[in-house]
């Protein structure tokens, strides 16, 4: 029987929503970690029972947790659950994550541009995105603030960073964006393990071709009229990178303004921004069966971080990009102040693909249709950080 | 160990803020076995020796500091910016008074 597990992540805690194949009815499980920032939580294609969670908090910084059970208990990868530790120094290291800075990792950076033009050091401060292995649940990717990516292949137990993404060239031009300097996007691409695609908080899109090893800018096409040089190679600020597995290399960029499209892995880059009423916003989506069908959650502007007019909308477009129209049915129509986080949007790959987002207000709206219709699932969780589906067959 | 060393080692109590006890899946204060002379180091290194969920949430992964969000109180005192291997006091170090490490009431 097939059925959907909806992944929230929020700001005081995490919860774990589910529901039959129709998605009518829903249970709603949590709060785990109960006034934590849960900023992403993500299940393995490969063994839907095993969780990925990013606990983070300001006071006691950055934990990782596992469920091997679909979300019904947790542990943290490699420590004890409860009575004494192994003797001797600890084997697992789950919450640890220390910048390499050896010098067979190649060149490694200590500094990046800060807000003032200055150099600053570059600092560990959370996980912002994980990204399991589609082939290997053992595997898993973290994007993580000061931005870097690690890698761990032993469930989350111990990690270690993919050093020649720092160490490409051009980092000490990479800039905190206003929530900071985050790894926010990782894009494992289908049939192709070599291949990685990574976005920052604002530095831009990245891609490897040799699982890791060496690193390129991908930001060739984008404008962004706040640099002294709209067109750099780095210092973009890119919000999300979505692309649908069945049409790799076709990627859709939400960034600070514009909406754009690449057809080539990210060679160049166009804006399809097309009629939206705005192009400002963070989530961006592809559907599960349609890789030409995109949708956005527009917010007025950089500056007030809201729905134009009070009333909360998707918009779709059906031509990949350019022709966009309106979703609103079940969405509020007014009064509606929330916002929709970069990692906050979500697709299932049931045969009529569902939608789902969250709003900074505490609402998880889904669609079981597309997009045609919608409705509340949740209505009064904390704010909502990131959403994430797996499908169950 | 031999039994002189074993005579010695002190029995601290700490106490931790509740996000930490939930990690540590305690209930009140902790019971340690501190070898002298007693630290906060020291005490810091027992608790996360027993209690490795707690490593990264009191001190910095990257340079073992105090985390900024937390500071350490022994009698009355603060000792947040004392050196780490400063002696604790007796009534800390013979577990009369614990050493408490308590979380900022900052934020929301």
């Amino acid at each position: 029987m097939s059925g959907v597990r909806v992944l929230v992540g929020t700001r005081k805690g995490a919860f774990v929503l589910t529901s039959g194949g129709k998605r009518r009815n829903w249970k709603v499980s949590g709060p785990f970690f109960a006034g934590w920032e849960i900023y992403h939580m993500k299940g393995s294609p490969v063994d839907p029972k095993r969780i990925y969670v990013s606990q983070t908090s300001g006071w006691f910084g950055q934990l990782i947790q596992r469920s091997d059970d679909g979300g019904k208990t947790w542990h943290q990868p490699g420590l004890p659950d409860q009575g004494l530790p192994a003797p001797g120094p600890p084997v697992a290291l789950p919450n640890r994550f220390a910048y390499d800075t050896s010098a067979e990792s190649g060149k490694p950076l200590t500094t990046h541009l800060w807000y003032d033009d200055t150099q600053h050091p570059w600092e560990f401060k959370r996980v912002w995105h994980l990204e399991p292995s589609l082939t290997d649940p053992d595997t898993v990717y973290a994007g993580v603030e000061d931005a870097a990516l690690f890698r761990s292949t032993d469930g989350g137990e111990n990690w270690h960073e993919l050093a020649g993404l720092r160490g490409h060239g051009t980092g000490s031009q990479w800039t905190p964006g206003a929530g900071g300097m985050g790894l926010h996007t990782i894009i494992l691409e289908p049939g192709n393990p070599n291949r990685i695609y990574i976005a920052i908080s604002a530095a831009g899109a990245f891609r490897t071709d040799d699982g890791g090893v060496t690193w390129k800018p991908i930001n060739k096409g984008l404008v962004s009229n706040f640099m002294p040089n709209p067109t750099a190679e780095v210092g973009h600020c890119v919000h999300h990178i979505a692309m649908n597995p069945a049409r790799p290399g076709v990627l859709f960029m939400q960034k600070h303004w514009d909406v754009m499209r690449s057809d080539d892995a990210g060679e160049s880059w166009r804006e399809v921004s097309g009629n939206l009423p705005t192009d400002f916003g963070f989530a961006i989506d592809v559907h599960a069966h349609e890789p030409e069908t995109v949708y956005v959650a527009p917010i007025k502007s950089d500056s007030e971080h809201f729905p134009l007019d009070g009333k909360l909308r998707i918009y779709r477009s059906r031509t990949g990009g350019n022709e966009w129209e309106e979703l609103g049915k079940g969405l509020p129509d007014k009064d509606c102040y929330v916002n929709v986080l970069r990692d906050a949007m979500a697709v299932d790959t049931l045969d009529d693909c569902g939608i789902y987002f969250g709003t900074t207000g505490g609402q998880v709206y889904a669609s079981a249709d597309g997009g045609d219709n919608w409705r509340a699932i949740v209505h009064d969780l904390p704010a909502v950080l990131s959403v994430e589906v797996q499908t169950l067959k | 160990m031999s039994e002189p060393e074993r005579a010695d080692t002190k029995t601290v109590l700490v106490s931790l803020p509740y996000h930490l006890r939930n990690l540590a899946r305690v209930e009140g204060d902790v019971r340690l076995e501190v070898p002298p002379p007693v630290t906060v180091g020291a005490v810091l290194n027992a608790l996360e020796a027993r209690y490795p969920a707690l490593r990264g949430t009191i001190r910095e992964y990257s340079n073992g500091k105090r985390r900024a969000f937390l500071r350490f109180f022994a009698c009355q005192e603060d000792w947040s910016l004392e050196p780490v291997d400063k002696v604790l006091p007796q009534a800390v170090a013979e577990g009369r008074e614990p050493l408490l490490i308590i979380g900022a009431i900052a934020g929301g």
